[in-house]
């Protein structure tokens, strides 16, 4: 039971750790100054909540490593976040149609997270439903604005729409952690999550004016350490300054 | 607006406490009331600056201009029953 909690502690604190690296490559690129620190202070609550889920994480496993061993000294194939988050952030219109996706999910998820019976998970979950909330008025206001702005900011939407949407099926993929974990009382049941995220998503896209592609496929992996061609990158970036200087303190 | 427009300029409001007045803080720039909310919030109110949010279009702000300052804001001070400085205050009003 122990390694179940350890895997999907690790899991959702991959998940946040690469999505709010992702994002704060935004920072000092925003479109203008408010939204640069807007989205600058949404990765940095993404960050906060990484830390958080690694330093349990870290705790759970037991062998004396801490956040940092596992953000920064973890190779590719031993990192678990959703695919969805390391894919490119493209232009601002595909940004913000991936955060809406994961925002919409992520509310719903970290609502019943927060009456998980581990409590540190619980815990972590309840402090950051009120972050996620604002994360997604941001995402879904932007998503709308684009999708009623120009032609041409609709049609950036979409295709960033058509660019993402094959991840999004991995947001609900459930394995033998997840099944040991709900047993407990411990993990969320994501498949009593879809039909709410389904209805919230289509909701928005009608707004958006957005469809839906036909994909004949959802992208997999990450529950299993195998990811794209982009988490490399990100690694590389993130983890070379603690890699060349093991020791280094602030 | 051109196509380099950050949105028009806003004044932001932030009122520390209920009941307690609302105190000018700086500005931003937003294209409508919604965007302008949320940039207050991530400017100004991300530690615990307050609990209550104004904003105003700039452009709807009527102001005094410097050429008013004699007439606007001169106190007149050589004309004393100005100032209700003629009167007893009771102990008991305390700080008026």
């Amino acid at each position: 039971m122990i390694d179940s909690l350890y895997n999907y502690t690790l899991r959702l604190g991959d998940t946040s750790l690469i999505l709010a690296q992702r994002l704060s490559e935004w920072t000092g690129h925003g479109p203008f100054l408010e939204e640069d620190l807007a989205l600058t202070n949404i990765a940095l609550d993404i960050f906060g909540r990484a830390k958080g889920l690694l330093e349990y994480a870290a705790k759970k496993e037991g062998k004396g490593r801490t956040e940092d061993d596992l953000a920064f000294f973890r190779s590719d194939r031993e990192f678990y976040n959703l695919l969805i988050t390391e894919q490119p952030n493209g232009d601002y219109a595909k940004t913000m149609i991936r955060q809406s996706i994961i925002d919409c999910f992520d509310l719903l998820f970290y609502t019943e997270l927060a009456k998980s019976k581990d409590l540190t998970l619980a815990g972590i979950a309840s402090k950051s439903v009120k972050e996620i909330a604002y994360h997604k008025r941001h995402s879904f206001s932007w998503v709308v604005r684009f999708g009623n702005g120009t032609e041409e900011s609709f049609s950036r939407l979409q295709k960033g729409l058509n660019e993402i949407w094959a991840y999004s099926g991995e947001l609900f993929e459930m394995n033998e952690d997840d099944h040991n974990l709900i047993k407990e009382g411990i993990a969320v049941d994501l498949d009593s999550l879809k039909q709410k995220w389904e209805s919230e998503i289509q909701e928005l896209f009608k707004k958006a004016n957005l469809s839906i592609p036909e994909t004949l496929f959802m992208q997999q992996g990450s529950r299993k350490a195998l990811h794209s061609e982009h988490l490399g990158y990100i690694l590389a970036e993130m983890q070379s300054i603690p890699r060349m200087h093991p020791n280094a303190k602030w | 607006m051109n196509k380099d427009s950050q949105g028009e300029l806003w004044e932001v409001f932030v009122q520390k406490k209920s009941g307690q007045p609302f105190v000018h803080c700086g500005n931003l720039h937003a294209y409508d009331k919604e965007m302008a909310l949320q940039n207050a919030r991530d400017l100004y109110t991300r530690r615990g600056e307050g609990m209550s949010l104004w904003i105003v279009l700039s452009s709807s702000i009527v102001a005094s201009s410097p050429e008013d300052a004699g007439s606007f804001f001169d106190p007149s001070n050589d004309k004393i029953y100005r100032h209700p400085t003629f009167y007893q205050i009771p102990d008991g009003i305390g700080h008026m």
